[in-house]
């Protein structure tokens, strides 16, 4: 069983070196594909320095979705089984990473998400009661329209099998995408499963969304929901010969 | 032949000169000038046959003709501007896939270096 670790990475010269050893620490097996989404410090060196990683630079800032996009696409020209979606930033906790793989391997899920709101009282970094507000709106949306619980649609910690990745690596949602990959997932029968995880508040740096640009942040993923939505179903491969 | 029936017909044939000369400098691509064309051509035809334009403001129920005038140029002006945002969407995405690709040849030959290196 081949595991990719995808970390997409900007400007996060002070958290990736300590991402990597805790993925390193986990299992040594991973391979560990680090997109540098186009960072203008020395998170590139920085990945590359140990050799535990590959590194992937962007010749651009593609933003979040392109730079996990540029991950499936390779975990899936080099045949990976099972890609792991892992924020460089450190909030994301590597010993985790199990139990994302569990309900893979057990043949449950094309895709797993980790949760920080699937259980009450959950351990570990909540967000701010704001940003809970708007990933509850997002469940709602997700119920509605997908007729599932996702608890918290934002997480960019997640865990995909072979079919998904070669889905993802031809259609990913490019600004703001994980709610959006929810509805796409889910639009084309791909079984979604939750685990509940830890997370850690980040260390270095600051969140990319904030302030006014939060408004525009729900508009635009509650469009971009509604439009996958709306979508005709993707043709599989044996659809179209 | 009033001096602004004069003026609009002038307007109009050097404005779609001003185009055909782009498209033969290859400076506008034919298929991005078509709506170009398109809009200039109905302004000459109006600056030609005044009546045409009072004709249409009947028809769609316009009292005042020049406000007409100011319709069809908004709906030319509208038409284009969203053709250039389905064109810079196409674009930006092409550009992506262009990013990735570069990306992924980049650590591919890093790679196939270092092998050689190490044999």
């Amino acid at each position: 069983m081949r595991v990719c670790v995808i970390v997409p990475a900007y400007n996060e010269q002070g958290n990736i070196a300590s991402t990597l050893q805790d993925i390193r620490n986990a299992n040594k097996d991973f391979v560990i594909a680090v997109i540098n989404d186009g960072s203008t410090d020395c998170t590139a060196k920085v990945a590359s320095k140990e050799g535990i990683a590959k590194v992937i630079s962007l010749p651009c800032n593609l933003g979040i979705g392109g730079a996990v996009q540029t991950g499936f696409k390779y975990a899936n020209e080099n045949n990976f089984d099972i890609a792991i979606q892992f924020d460089g930033d450190g909030q994301h906790i590597a010993a985790e990473i199990q139990k994302l793989l569990e309900p893979l391997l057990q043949c449950e899920a094309d895709a797993v998400i980790g949760s920080r709101f699937l259980h009450k009282n959950q351990q570990g970094f909540r967000s701010t009661f704001m940003r809970r507000i708007g990933i509850k709106i997002f469940e709602i949306i997700c119920r509605v329209f997908i007729r599932k619980r996702i608890s918290d649609c934002t997480s960019g910690f997640r865990a995909y099998n072979k079919k998904a990745i070669e889905m993802l690596a031809s259609n990913y949602p490019t600004d703001f995408p994980e709610p959006e990959a929810i509805i796409l997932l889910g639009k084309n029968h791909f079984r979604i499963k939750e685990v509940a995880v830890e997370m850690r508040e980040r260390i270095h740096g600051k969140s990319s969304i904030g302030g006014l640009k939060s408004a525009y942040y729900m508009i635009k993923v509650i469009l971009a929901m509604s439009m996958a939505k709306s979508r005709a179903q993707l043709k599989t491969r044996e659809e179209n010969g | 032949m009033d001096k602004i029936q004069i003026y609009s017909i002038i307007g109009s044939s050097l404005f779609l000169l001003f185009i055909f000369r782009l498209i033969r400098r290859r400076e506008l691509k034919e298929e991005y000038s078509l709506l170009w064309l398109f809009v200039a051509s109905i302004f000459l035809i109006l600056s030609v046959f005044r009546s045409g334009l009072e004709w249409f403001a009947d028809l769609v129920g316009i009292h005042y003709a020049p406000a007409a005038l100011l319709l069809i140029l908004l709906v030319g002006v509208v038409a284009i501007l969203i053709h250039y945002s389905k064109i810079i969407s196409k674009l930006s995405e092409q550009n992506k896939i262009l990013i990735q690709e570069i990306a992924l040849l980049k650590l591919k030959i890093s790679e196939q270096k270092n092998g050689r290196e190490n044999e």
